[in-house]
């Protein structure tokens, strides 16, 4: 237990990056709209948490500047791909090397800086919980909105009438546009929240976990956010477990090498990316054709109302 | 005949000169934003630009130094070109091209014979088998089950890294790199032609007569167009007969195996030696060469050489004015962006509505 605990609660930590990303491009795919560039906007969050932490002192104002800096730089994307109509995986590469770019060049004044950032905040009652109280309830308050994140959105997306036209606009824009929804409307505005939401990913990376601003810090888990979207099968439960089995892989192979372990740390920083795969093989395999159901059936094509097929 | 507004239509055939005009003018929407950033960052433009042209144009060294960039290049793009054509999203160009490098450097280590000719063919064929498998791995996964092969591919790329790391960091390292991680020297023998004077390899040569070939394989090859229908429509191309699995298998060897060569020419042609990140992210500008080339073999050729001119003026701007590298991945992903929404007016044309025609633009 005394080596367990710490590894699972390293495991919501270390997750809940990638959780915040994986939630916003739910959000994003659920209207019908692919965005690749998750990596890009995570650095730009990351950057901008970063810098308006050290000029503030305030993680909160960082937070939120954050979420508008994801906001920005997804526009571009949400303009191409809805107004323009062009293709989404690209315009998604795009805004991934643009992001990662304008990243390192605002950031290379700052690189090795350290802040306050955010602290731990526990939480009574719940912290003292046995097992569940160290795992879940010792950390910082963005750990808790992400919890109230996942099912806010659970509720959001399944029980509410906005949740029902999001995901009519996701599987059938015509239909959706026939009964009266603005089709390019809705895209924006959850492609918009979403790269939003995938930016405070990025900003936990500098203000809460790290505290501190590295190039190109986040690694990766852009990239792994946009493959547990597919693992989650678009549902925010799943995707909290996909977030959490990822901080888990990289807490424990943190503990490995910390421990010194023989085996070579190259070959343990394969372990995600090999994980990545594996966990979609086996979801295809396994859940082929139910997979299929549940992916939005318009994702990544463009809608143009004017047109009829 | 008053100006009344502007309308948006839709046509049917895009004028040929649109081809050319959209990437050029794309480029240069991107220079102008990449200035206009340059100098919020408190960066000359002008300087920046200016160093960046003389020192990839300026002179005959220039010139060839942005040929060396540009043979990975048009290799790799060749190789996504390949699978973008089917619509098959191959990202892994990056990884392809280490694993390539990594089966010659494993050929230099342990099958050196001293033959140059016999040296090439096996470190040529080693690194085309390897990134060929690497590649065709995420082919297969998603011809047959359909997992996301740009999730994979992308995967891979981050494995394919951490695996050369291995390497270079432990049991290949040179005991005399005075602790850097790279392997020795390869010898003579496991070093490709130099054109004299230059760092120019034969890696040019094989990626023209590889440009050459694909023009010559889509144009007048039954294979060639297969692979087109299937990407522009898998259900007719199934009514047809064609074989999904086997084409996406093949194609996804295929562009692996050549952004495996070109892993294989940049270390036994330029570096001589396998060494830590020895790719400048050859594998994901190689995306933006195909795409800009719009997914023409020979335009790949001019394409790469524009993108090769690019990363060397990155470099300058890196030693002269102390920029990172990452300046470069901006103005690529604006261009990107502006080519993208280039192609709004291939299917679209604003027309001026004036007073005298209303009936035209209404119908």
């Amino acid at each position: 237990m005394e080596i367990i605990i710490p590894i699972l609660s390293a495991a919501v930590r270390s997750g809940t990056p990638i959780l915040y990303a994986t939630l916003g491009e739910i959000l994003t795919e659920k209207s019908g709209i692919l965005n690749l560039g998750l990596e890009g906007i995570m650095l730009m969050g990351a950057f901008t948490g970063f810098a308006v932490s050290m000029y503030t002192g305030n993680p909160w104002i960082a937070i939120l500047a954050a979420f508008i800096a994801g906001m920005a730089v997804t526009l571009i994307h949400g303009f191409l791909c809805i107004t323009m109509g062009a293709n989404q995986v690209v315009s998604g590469l795009a805004l991934t090397m643009a992001g990662t770019g304008a990243s390192s060049l605002l950031g290379r004044h700052y690189i090795g800086e350290t802040i306050t950032g955010l602290g731990k905040m526990q939480i009574p009652f719940l912290s003292k919980i046995p097992l569940v109280g160290p795992i879940f309830f010792n950390h910082d308050p963005l750990v808790y909105i992400s919890y109230i994140l996942v099912i806010a959105m659970f509720l959001y997306l399944n029980f509410t009438k906005f949740g029902l036209s999001l995901r009519a606009v996701g599987d059938s824009p015509r239909s959706a546009d026939s009964v009266g929804i603005n089709v390019a409307r809705t895209r924006y505005i959850y492609t918009l929240i979403g790269g939003g939401i995938v930016a405070i990913g990025g900003a936990y990376m500098s203000v809460a976990y790290t505290k501190m601003w590295g190039d190109l810090m986040t690694a990766g888990r852009g990239w792994i956010a946009v493959a547990l979207v597919i693992f989650a099968i678009w549902h925010p439960v799943r995707a909290a477990l996909g977030a959490y089995l990822f901080g888990g892989v990289e807490a424990f192979q943190l503990r490995l090498q910390a421990a010194g372990t023989t085996i070579p740390t190259n070959l343990l920083l394969m372990l995600p990316y090999i994980l990545t795969i594996t966990v979609l093989l086996v979801i295809a395999v396994r859940e082929g054709k139910g997979l299929l159901f549940d992916a939005p059936s318009s994702l990544g094509q463009p809608f143009y109302r004017e047109e009829r097929e | 005949m008053t100006i009344k507004g502007l309308t948006v239509q839709k046509r049917k055939d895009a004028p040929a000169w649109l081809e050319v005009f959209i990437p050029v003018a794309g480029f240069i929407l991107a220079l102008l934003t990449g200035a206009i950033f340059l100098a919020f960052l408190g960066v000359s433009p002008f300087e920046a630009y200016r160093e960046m042209l003389i020192s990839s144009l300026g002179d005959s060294y220039g010139i060839s130094e942005t040929i060396v960039k540009a043979i990975p290049l048009a290799m790799a793009g060749l190789g996504v070109m390949l699978s973008f054509k089917m619509l098959i999203w191959n990202i892994g160009a990056e990884g392809q091209i280490f694993i390539g490098s990594l089966a010659t450097a494993a050929v230099v280590r342990y099958f050196y014979v001293d033959n140059s000719m016999i040296m090439f063919v096996l470190m040529f064929l080693a690194a085309a088998m390897a990134g060929g498998a690497w590649a065709s791995v995420a082919g297969y996964l998603r011809a047959r089950w359909r997992v996301n092969e740009i999730i994979t591919t992308l995967m891979m790329n981050y494995v394919a890294i951490h695996l050369v790391d291995y390497f270079v960091y432990g049991p290949w390292r040179d005991p005399g790199s005075l602790g850097f991680p790279m392997t020795a020297p390869f010898p003579d023998a496991a070093r490709l032609f130099q054109f004299s004077g230059t760092r120019v390899h034969l890696g040019i040569v094989i990626a023209v007569i590889l440009s050459l070939l694909f023009y010559w394989i889509f144009k007048y090859t039954r294979w060639g167009y297969e692979i087109r229908v299937i990407g522009e429509n898998p259900k007719a191309a199934d009514f047809a007969g064609m074989n999904y699995l086997k084409n996406v298998v093949l194609v996804m060897f295929l562009s692996g195996a050549i952004a495996g060569i070109a892993g294989m020419t940049e270390i036994a042609g330029l570096q001589g030696r396998l060494q830590h990140g020895f790719s400048a992210g050859y594998g994901y500008t190689a995306i933006i060469v195909a795409w800009l080339a719009r997914l023409h073999p020979i335009a790949v050729l001019l394409v790469s050489f524009l993108m090769g001119a690019l990363l060397v003026g990155g470099d300058a701007l890196q030693i002269v004015m102390r920029l990172p590298l990452s300046t470069t991945l901006v103005i690529q992903g604006l261009i990107l962006f502006f080519v993208l929404g280039g192609e709004f007016f291939r299917r679209y044309t604003i027309k001026i509505i004036t007073e005298k025609e209303p009936e035209k633009w209404r119908s």
